[in-house]
Formats: structure tokens, C-alpha cells, sequence
């Protein structure tokens, strides 16, 4: 047995600096160590897939004025607290990259157009996105505990924050070439999606 | 039972050192070492590869520059149709790149690109804005379309492609600053001659692509 120790100890050394430099697995759901609520919080800005198409929907909702941007602020949140529940309590764990990809692109070019849409329109809109991209977060969180539904919680409230500081600072722009700007962020999102749509069929 | 006692612990030894063994190998195969693989290699895995790429190869940086410049020659509205429409459609030439669409004379077009271009800086080209849409359109297909058959599958498609989107974007941002001493009489004619050099630019690059040569 004794011949044999080098050989433990390495592998135990082996173990070790694996398990120590191992980085953390790629998750949905964030883990901050601050509990459910800020894992949720934090989830929509650790994940560019969710937050992208809601930055592209509040500056789209600013840019048409301080009543498209009140009713997507309370719209989006609500959208996706309840697709959210929906996907908690139904649905298996799904993912539709190529669904949300095309979401992400339509209202990029839109906020890239500066389109006109009417005020319904901008809701469902909000209300579309909430209920597609709750749904999937929805049916990905745990199901087993309260955790789950309080991390959707978390999200609710980071997008209430990203729609009201966005839509806000959208909604007050004057100057000209800010309102262009806004457009090219607009430009730079539905590139993104069209590239990301050629990975998902890659 | 003598002759039993040692064969059983010798079983028992080996069995166990085999165990050792297999568990390294499975730790070994669940540490992800492979996505860091690509890294050095400058493959898609993430933010930091995706925005080094637009900037790696400078024949796609004298375009995307002179893009920039000629639309701030331009003036409005070209100055900022040009920023808003490119990255999509290069984007859109991209996805064709990534799904496997072929395209023909691709490395022609990107070498006639920064000579075009240059050239339409360094002669003050004004054509109609859907002309200038039209050709700056074309050759953001060639561009993306390049981008998007060289990048491999990574760890971070996301990320990578939004490093690439802000790293191109950049790069036209960087081509409308140089383009706005276009308002100076003196800034006019360095403007001019950025676009010669860019337009000679493209001529060595349309002689490698010709010639066959690696850029």
C-alpha cells in the first residue's frame, strides 16, 4: 500500500486544484450569495440574451414619449411576472434562442427606424416580451421552493429600474444627434440578434 | 487462503488505483480547460475575442474607417444613416457567413472596399444617399460575410457578437470623428489625403487577393 501513496496523493492533489480552480457553472439563475431576491435582481444583468430586447423596448417606448414609457414601465414587469408564474407552474424547462433572437431583432430595428408605432402597440409589445421571456425564465427556475418565485421578484424590480432610467432618459432627449445615438444603440442590438440568430442555426 | 490473501489485495490495490484513475480522468474531462483553449487562438469565447476580431485584420479596419469618413464627408443624413444602417446589413452578411450561405469573390470585394472607398474620400465623391447606401451596403455584406465564415463556435456566442457589434461600430465612430476636420479648409485636404492612403490600402490588398496571397 505504501508504493501506492505518491500515487493517492496526486490524485487527491489532482482533486483539489481541480475542485479549487474550477470556475463556476454557467447557470441561469445568477447566485450571489445575497439570497433569491438579488439573484433574480441581478439575473437580467448578467444575462445579455433578457436584457438586450428590454434595453431596445424602453428607449423605443422613451423615444415616443413619457406615456409609451409609463406603460411599458408597469406593462413589461407585470408581462413577465406572470409568464414567469406560468412557466414556474406548467411548463418543462424549455429554450427558444431562435424565437427570442427574433424578438431581440424586431425591436432593435425598430428603435433603429425610430418607427411610429401607436400606443397599443408599444404595450403589446411589452407585453409580448414579458410573457416570452418570463415564460423561458419561468420554466428554467427551481421548482421545488420558494426560492424560485422570489428570484422572479428580483427580476421584476431590475426591470422596473432598467425600463424607468432608460425610458426616462429616452423620453428626455432633446439634442438631435442624442436621439441618433439612440438610434445606433438601436442598429448595434438588431446586428447583434441577426448575428446571434446565425450562431443559433450555425 | 495463503495464497488467496495476497491476490486479494493485490485486486484490492489495483481496483482502487484503477478507481483513482478513472476519477482524475472524469474530473479532468468535467474541467472545462477546453474553452480557454481558444483564447490564445483569438476563437469565440467571449466579449474580449469577439471585440478583437473587427480589429485584427486592418484591411477590415481602412474599410470600416473609411466608411466613417466618407459619411462625415457626406454630411447629414448620409453621416448618420451610414453608422445606423451598416452594422445590420454587415450583420445580416455576417449571419449568411455563420449559416454557411457562400458567397463568391469575397476577399476581392473587401480589397475593392478600402479602394472604393478611399477613393470616394480622396475624390469628395457626392452621389445620391441611396447610391452611397447601395455601395457601402454591398461591401458591409462582403465584410460581414467574412467575419461571419471565420468564426467558430465558442463558449459565448452573446458575447462575442456583442464585442464584434461594438468594436465595428467603434470603428466607424472613430471614422466620423477623423471625417468631422472635413469643416477646416486644412482638415479638408488631409481628409483627402486619409482617402488616398486608405484607396492605396486597398490596392495591396486587391493585389494579394488577386495574386492569391495570404493578407
Amino acid at each position: 500500500m505504501r508504493m501506492h501513496r505518491p500515487r493517492s496523493i496526486l490524485f487527491w492533489l489532482t482533486l483539489a486544484i481541480t475542485l479549487i480552480v474550477t470556475p463556476s457553472a454557467q447557470a441561469h439563475l445568477m447566485n450571489t450569495g445575497f439570497g433569491p431576491f438579488y439573484d433574480g435582481l441581478t439575473h437580467l444583468f448578467v444575462t445579455p440574451e433578457d436584457l438586450l430586447p428590454v434595453i431596445a423596448l424602453a428607449l423605443l417606448a422613451g423615444l415616443r414619449g413619457p406615456r409609451f414609457g409609463r406603460a411599458v414601465l408597469f406593462a413589461l414587469p407585470v408581462a413577465w411576472l406572470v409568464g414567469s408564474a406560468a412557466g414556474l407552474l406548467l411548463a418543462p424547462q424549455v429554450t427558444l434562442p431562435v424565437a427570442e433572437t427574433i424578438v431581440t431583432i424586431a425591436l432593435g430595428a425598430l428603435l433603429a427606424a425610430d418607427c411610429p408605432l401607436p400606443f397599443a402597440a408599444v404595450g403589446g409589445l411589452a407585453i409580448l416580451l414579458g410573457l416570452l421571456h418570463g415564460s423561458l425564465n419561468g420554466s428554467e427556475l427551481p421548482k421545488t421552493n420558494a426560492s424560485g418565485q422570489i428570484s422572479v421578484v428580483g427580476v421584476a424590480a431590475a426591470l422596473f429600474v432598467v425600463v424607468s432610467l432608460l425610458a426616462g432618459q429616452a423620453a428626455s432627449v432633446r439634442v438631435p444627434w442624442v436621439r441618433i445615438a439612440v438610434r445606433v444603440a438601436g442598429s448595434w442590438i438588431a446586428a447583434i440578434g441577426l448575428l446571434l440568430l446565425g450562431w443559433s442555426l450555425h | 487462503m495463503k495464497h488467496f490473501q495476497p491476490r486479494t489485495m493485490k485486486n484490492f490495490v489495483q481496483r482502487a488505483g484503477a478507481a483513482h484513475r478513472s476519477l482524475v480522468i472524469l474530473f479532468l474531462f468535467l474541467y472545462p480547460l477546453a474553452a480557454f483553449a481558444h483564447k490564445r487562438g483569438g476563437e469565440a469565447i467571449g466579449f474580449a475575442s469577439g471585440f478583437e476580431h473587427p480589429i485584427s485584420g486592418l484591411d477590415h479596419i481602412l474599410a470600416m474607417v473609411a466608411v466613417g469618413m466618407w459619411g462625415a464627408q457626406l454630411g447629414a443624413p448620409a453621416m448618420w444613416v451610414l453608422p445606423v444602417v451598416f452594422p445590420m446589413v454587415m450583420a445580416f452578411g455576417g449571419m449568411m457567413g455563420l449559416m454557411g450561405i457562400k458567397l463568391p469573390g469575397i476577399e476581392l470585394c473587401i480589397a475593392l472596399s478600402a479602394l472604393a472607398l478611399g477613393f470616394a474620400v480622396f475624390r469628395e465623391a457626392r452621389p445620391k444617399l441611396w447610391i452611397a447606401a447601395i455601395i457601402v451596403g454591398f461591401f458591409a455584406i462582403a465584410h460581414g460575410h467574412a467575419h461571419g465564415t471565420e468564426l467558430p463556435l465558442g463558449a459565448s456566442g452573446v458575447l462575442y457578437s456583442i464585442g464584434f457589434v461594438i468594436a465595428t461600430g467603434l470603428l466607424h465612430a472613430l471614422g466620423i470623428g477623423i471625417g468631422l476636420v472635413h469643416r477646416w479648409p486644412a482638415g479638408r485636404i488631409a481628409l483627402r489625403f486619409a482617402g488616398a492612403i486608405v484607396a492605396v490600402g486597398g490596392v495591396f490588398f486587391l493585389w494579394k487577393a488577386i495574386s492569391g496571397e495570404p493578407v
